[in-house]
């Protein structure tokens, strides 16, 4: 399994649950809290975290694809 | 003289206030959104259509249909919903514009490193606890004075101004009160936050309300200030202090969940969550539809106000299949739960009132494990009819 992630930062309103959740993948900028993305493409043990932030975010500003691994 | 009447969206059990009433159940079970009258000393009394399960509540909080900030009038008698500055009156880019000046202060990293801070601030009244018992009221020494003292710190507001701006605070909050009441109110609380903001604008200080004024003073009105300072202080410190209050008693109430928190460092935080999901103590502000629209099936027209209960909501989430969501479960807390909203305007300071919750709960029942109410349980006042449920003392003795 890989995941994808895309992060609206215009979408985001920086209530900070990506960050809490998996902090190797999200960052807040320091001026104004807004999402950053660390990576794009997280290691598995990753996984978890970043679709409870996908699940937290109260303005959807983060949407996470999934695909099976090509081989 | 007419009762009191509760908000019906946070309308609680008469046998248990931590309960809501069976009239939200009922609004539940329903497939329509229920029309109903809601008290409000500003907008008189109102229909609304009323939200009460966990996705409408979603969806309804984060529709960019339904708009705050419907009765801005600049002619009209300065309100709470009359209030530049007032991040709760804006919609789209107006209240992200306002929004992101603020949010930098708010951000998990910044929260942590006032870690520190609240850690002493913790320990410091649980040392005046100890010096006033054994035997004490925890809403008197313990769950106000932490978030007021943490919000003036981070604000730089004097703590010593504390009476006057609580009192205003609890008459702002209070839904049983007149229209006149709250303009008077409100034209008070923005003359005190005035002054401070023109001490501000003179020389910005070293702390939230300095920055805002020393980073973003040049595109700001006095007035715009003025009201993100009382948004700021009432916000920082009522609704934590209720939650504070609100959870103690309900752990005290709960002796085996209480030893949880006092002894599972591991399990605060998702204990913490279960807290604020079962407590629910803030309310949403009424929206009201732009444009003819729908929730889940149901029809709203354009000009109607909605209510959202996020009481109600949080007694419904996914994990009701698997669990009974009226039963507190501290080792089982929620995948989420819409204690601070959804949406764009989910809570500014969530991530503050976490840390406090979360600093302040174990520290309260491992300094004291032996604490106990120092009465009946049906002597404790609950606070039921205002915008902020908590309670209104808590005697304790350990």
């Amino acid at each position: 399994m890989t995941v994808n992630i895309d992060v609206d930062q215009s979408r985001c309103v920086a209530a900070g649950h990506c960050v809490s959740a998996a902090p190797e993948v999200f960052d807040q900028r320091d001026e104004d809290g807004v999402v950053v993305l660390l990576d794009e493409n997280p290691a598995e043990h990753e996984h978890e975290g970043v679709r409870e932030a996908a699940l937290l975010c109260p303005s959807a500003a983060i949407t996470v694809r999934e695909a099976e691994r090509r081989s | 003289m007419s009762e009191p009447k509760p908000l019906p969206i946070a309308a609680r059990s008469e046998g248990c206030p931590f309960t809501p009433a069976d009239e939200l159940y009922e609004m539940q079970r329903s497939e329509e959104l229920p029309r109903i009258m809601v008290p409000s000393p500003l907008l008189d009394e109102f229909e609304a259509a009323t939200i009460t399960r966990y996705e409408d509540a979603k969806n309804a909080l984060s529709d960019t249909r339904l708009r705050m900030g419907f009765v801005f009038d600049p002619d009209a008698p300065r309100t709470m919903l009359n209030q530049p500055g007032n991040l709760l009156n804006y919609n789209g880019a107006d209240h992200s514009r306002l929004r992101r000046m603020l949010t930098g202060a708010f951000t998990v990293k910044r929260v942590r490193s006032l870690r520190p801070l609240i850690e002493r601030i913790v320990a410091e009244r649980l040392d005046e606890v100890e010096r006033a018992g054994p035997g004490a009221d925890l809403v008197r020494l313990f769950s106000t004075p932490i978030p007021t003292l943490v919000i003036c710190e981070l604000l730089g507001v004097p703590y010593a101004d504390r009476a006057d701006f609580q009192h205003r605070a609890q008459i702002g909050l209070d839904v049983n009160t007149s229209r006149e009441t709250q303009i008077r109110n409100l034209a008070e609380m923005d003359e005190y936050m005035a002054t401070l903001i023109a001490s501000h604008r003179e020389s910005p200080g070293d702390n939230l309300l300095g920055s805002v004024v020393r980073e973003h003073g040049g595109e700001l009105t006095d007035d715009e200030l003025v009201g993100i300072g009382n948004m700021l202080l009432i916000a920082g410190h009522e609704t934590t202090a209720s939650m504070l209050s609100a959870s103690t008693t309900l752990l005290l109430r709960n002796p085996d969940q209480l030893a949880v928190l006092r002894d599972e460092p591991e399990a605060v935080d998702g204990a913490v969550e279960e807290l604020l999901r079962y407590c629910s103590p803030a309310t949403a502000m009424p929206r009201q539809a732009g444009e003819d629209m729908a929730v889940r099936d149901q029809k709203i027209g354009e000009g109607e106000r909605v209510v959202i209960s996020l009481l109600a909501a949080n007694r419904d989430l996914p994990e009701a299949a698997e669990r009974d969501l009226d039963e507190l479960d501290v080792r089982n807390p929620p995948k989420h739960h819409v204690t601070f909203g959804y949406g764009a305007h989910q809570c500014l300071g969530q991530q503050l009132a976490r840390m406090e919750l979360r600093i302040a709960l174990p520290a309260l029942f491992n300094r004291f494990p032996e604490l106990r109410l120092a009465c009946p349980e049906e002597d404790i006042e609950y606070r039921t009819k205002a915008l902020v449920f908590g309670v209104r003392n808590l005697p304790v003795t350990w």
